[in-house]
């Protein structure tokens, strides 16, 4: 970036919107106190935050800013017949009633389970309209990225960065570098925004992205609904960005309006005028621009045991030449160098996380669904990522498709994303996944992850194996 | 309040592979806990144990061979996830230093704020020091954060940290205290931005 000149970037004009200290020159190259507008808080990264504040003898400074629910380790399975929940174990239940305790002690609403918009954290706090173009939005999460969507500068934090928050609603940061990520064109029919993210970091790699800030650009990103948008800067965090942008237009305006915490009246017109604003000037410079073509985009789908280990689905599995981490992978997925990834077969899939369980995601993979049934001796999972998602889904009779072609349908929460709640995969079970990782073991010891776009994993539960979507009515 | 961070000299334990995941580190089942402590037998449960719950003779923990308060590792360590359990997990078995090439950008945050150092050196003095301690796992290396050297039996390594970082470290400060010293131009920037709040309007509907 160019300090003399006065164009801007998108990040850069929300960065210097939240500065509190220090204002100016910085010879000292001390950090920025950056002022944070929206505190998102979940069960796991919390209590030690909490504890510390109490520790300190210290008030928490804005409940009021604080959106609070339990998604990570609550069972998604519904209530027990007496109306009680089956918790895995004690320590999730104690965790999430730790939660119950301190939102009360400290005064923050909580939507926990008998709330209507209890659900996935970053589901939820855009449903609810909580985050506004130009707002800094932090949580103990990685995957708060996914709010970059509004044109807001939001990043996963730590559990003593939320401690920091929760006593002065600040945040120290260094500023980060900017990587436009340019993506013109017309998507192919089957082809998401799922697939685009993981075709960008199959490109960058999983630490391209390290010491940046991206911002989505170019005409499939304009052209994208905010539920793709979302997907897309949700894994901003899998290219090891610290956040993703995407500037607010039209879309993003129709989105938040009649949003409950979305401004009204006077105040909507005026948040308008400014969230228009909020662009890139024309002649800011990224620090660094790559491009791709929307229409060279296949469906993806991973093949190894991190994100950015992805090929398009009619692609092979690349050679492992002398790449130990590549052999590794290959070895711990059962899968073959230079072999296809498609027909690879299938034993669970589990359609939800943050990345892809909101209405436009259940739609196009029930649109797939309907009338068909799962693979025999398949388990398919859909979990909605909110109760709003899982009431609107109901509505559109989706989760009856689901059910009759033999799918579970779930309560919302994170579920076989983080398999912390018992929803998990037996060792050496290959499960076709919407969510955003392929660790080893992310959703259970020995589980084998592949990760896909809602209408590709629609598309493996039934065939019962990985199968290209852009040739499904042809099949 | 932390504790000063001083020179210290080490053996290394040699984690010779690239972008270790913080579900790695500590798998996301043993993230159930309230409290900072107790995650050290969990660090690396599902590479350090056996199905049955035995040490897995094959992972360099249970290597009688390595020792010592530095962990050395390749590109892009921490990646994933944002839990502080990972470097909880690291400093409550022991570890004071990770030594890699390349870290992640909030792992090496939350290190930075647990008196875990996190030391990027370049890759080819990395490979270097994995040879090295492979070739000799008795091998002692010092790091001396205020200096910013670590110090090898094959020479002195020089890297980078943020100048405030390190104060910090060496002072034993954390950044509330810090952060609260500027009270007074926080409420001066929340006279002048108001954003609406959350919780109060949901009450109020
Ligand atoms: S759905 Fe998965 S990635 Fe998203 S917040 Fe939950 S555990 Fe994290």
């Amino acid at each position: 970036m160019n300090p003399h000149s006065s164009a801007k970037t998108l990040y850069q004009k929300i960065w210097d919107q939240h500065v509190v200290h220090p204002k100016g020159e910085n010879p000292e190259g001390l950090p920025t106190i950056l002022y944070i507008d929206r505190h998102l808080i979940h069960e796991v990264t919390s209590p030690q935050a909490f504890q510390g504040l109490r520790d300190r003898q210290l008030p928490l400074r804005h409940p009021e800013k604080i959106i609070a629910t339990m998604d990570h380790s609550i069972p998604t399975i519904g209530k027990q017949p007496d109306g009680s929940l089956k918790f895995t174990d004690p320590q999730a239940e104690a965790q999430v009633n730790a939660l119950s305790k301190n939102c009360q002690e400290f005064g923050i609403t909580l939507h926990d389970l008998t709330s209507d918009y209890q659900g996935i954290i970053h589901v939820i706090a855009p449903e609810l309209g909580a985050i506004h173009p130009g707002m800094t939005v932090v949580c103990g999460d990685s995957h708060t990225s996914t709010h970059g969507a509004f044109g807001a500068l939001a990043h996963g934090i730590g559990t003593s960065e939320v401690e920091h928050v929760f006593a002065t609603q600040c945040l120290l940061q260094n500023p980060s570098k900017s990587m436009e990520i340019r993506i013109d064109g017309k998507l192919a029919s089957g082809v998401t925004a799922k697939d685009i993210i993981l075709a960008v970091i199959a490109k960058i790699g999983v630490g391209g992205g390290t010491g940046y800030v991206f911002e989505y650009t170019g005409s499939a990103i304009q052209n994208m609904s905010m539920e793709g948008r979302m997907t897309v800067c949700n894994m901003s965090i899998e290219g090891g960005a610290r956040a993703g942008l995407i500037a607010p237009d039209d879309i993003t305006f129709a989105y938040l309006k009649d949003k409950p915490f979305s401004p009204k009246g006077a105040e909507w017109d005026k948040a308008v005028s400014f969230w228009k604003t909020l662009k890139t000037d024309p002649n800011a410079v990224y620090d660094k621009t790559i491009v791709l073509k929307a229409e060279e985009i296949e469906p993806m789908v991973t093949y190894g045991t991190n994100p950015g280990m992805a090929v398009g689905i009619s692609q092979c599995i690349p050679p492992t030449n002398s790449d130990s981490e590549l052999a590794e992978a290959l070895n711990y997925m059962q899968l073959s160098p230079d072999t296809p990834i498609a027909n690879t077969p299938i034993d669970v899939v589990f359609i939800g996380s943050c990345t892809n369980s909101r209405m436009e995601d259940l739609r196009i993979a029930a649109k797939l669904a309907k009338g068909h049934h799962v693979a025999e001796n398949m388990r398919a999972l859909v979990v909605p990522g909110s109760q709003e998602v899982k009431k609107q889904a109901e509505a559109e009779g989706l989760s009856q498709i689901f059910i009759d072609a033999g799918f579970e349908w779930r309560e919302p929460g994170c579920s076989m994303c983080i398999a912390m709640n018992g929803d998990q995969l037996e060792p050496g079970q290959a499960c076709a996944s919407t969510s955003n990782r392929n660790f080893k073991g992310r959703q259970g010891q020995g589980g084998r992850t592949f990760l896909v776009s809602p209408p590709m994993a629609a598309a493996a539960a039934i065939k019962g194996y990985l199968t290209d979507i852009r040739y499904w009515n042809q099949n | 309040m932390p504790q000063p961070f001083m020179t210290f000299t080490s053996r290394c334990v040699p984690l010779n592979e690239e972008n270790i995941d913080t579900d790695q580190i500590i798998p996301a089942r043993f993230l159930k806990g309230t409290s900072r402590t107790g995650l050290r037998k969990n660090l690396f449960n599902d590479r350090r144990y056996q199905d049955d719950g035995t040490p897995n003779p094959a992972f360099v923990l249970n290597n009688p061979k390595y020792a010592g308060q530095i962990l050395l590792s390749g590109d892009n360590f921490g990646c994933g996830s944002s839990r502080e359990h990972a470097p909880w997990a690291l400093t409550d078995y022991g570890f004071r230093a990770i030594i890699a090439s390349s870290f992640a950008d909030i792992f090496k945050n939350n290190a930075l704020k647990n008196n875990l150092l996190p030391v990027a050196l370049k890759p080819n003095e990395v490979k270097a020091l994995f040879k090295a301690v492979e070739a000799n796992p008795a091998l002692e290396i010092t790091i001396d954060l205020a200096d910013q050297q670590v110090l090898t039996p094959q020479g002195t390594l020089m890297f980078d940290i943020d100048p405030f970082r390190k104060q910090c470290l060496l002072k034993g400060k954390d950044d509330i205290g810090y952060t609260l010293g500027h009270l007074n131009e926080i409420e001066a920037y929340e006279q002048t931005h108001q954003s609406t709040p959350v919780s109060l309007s949901l009450k109020s509907q």
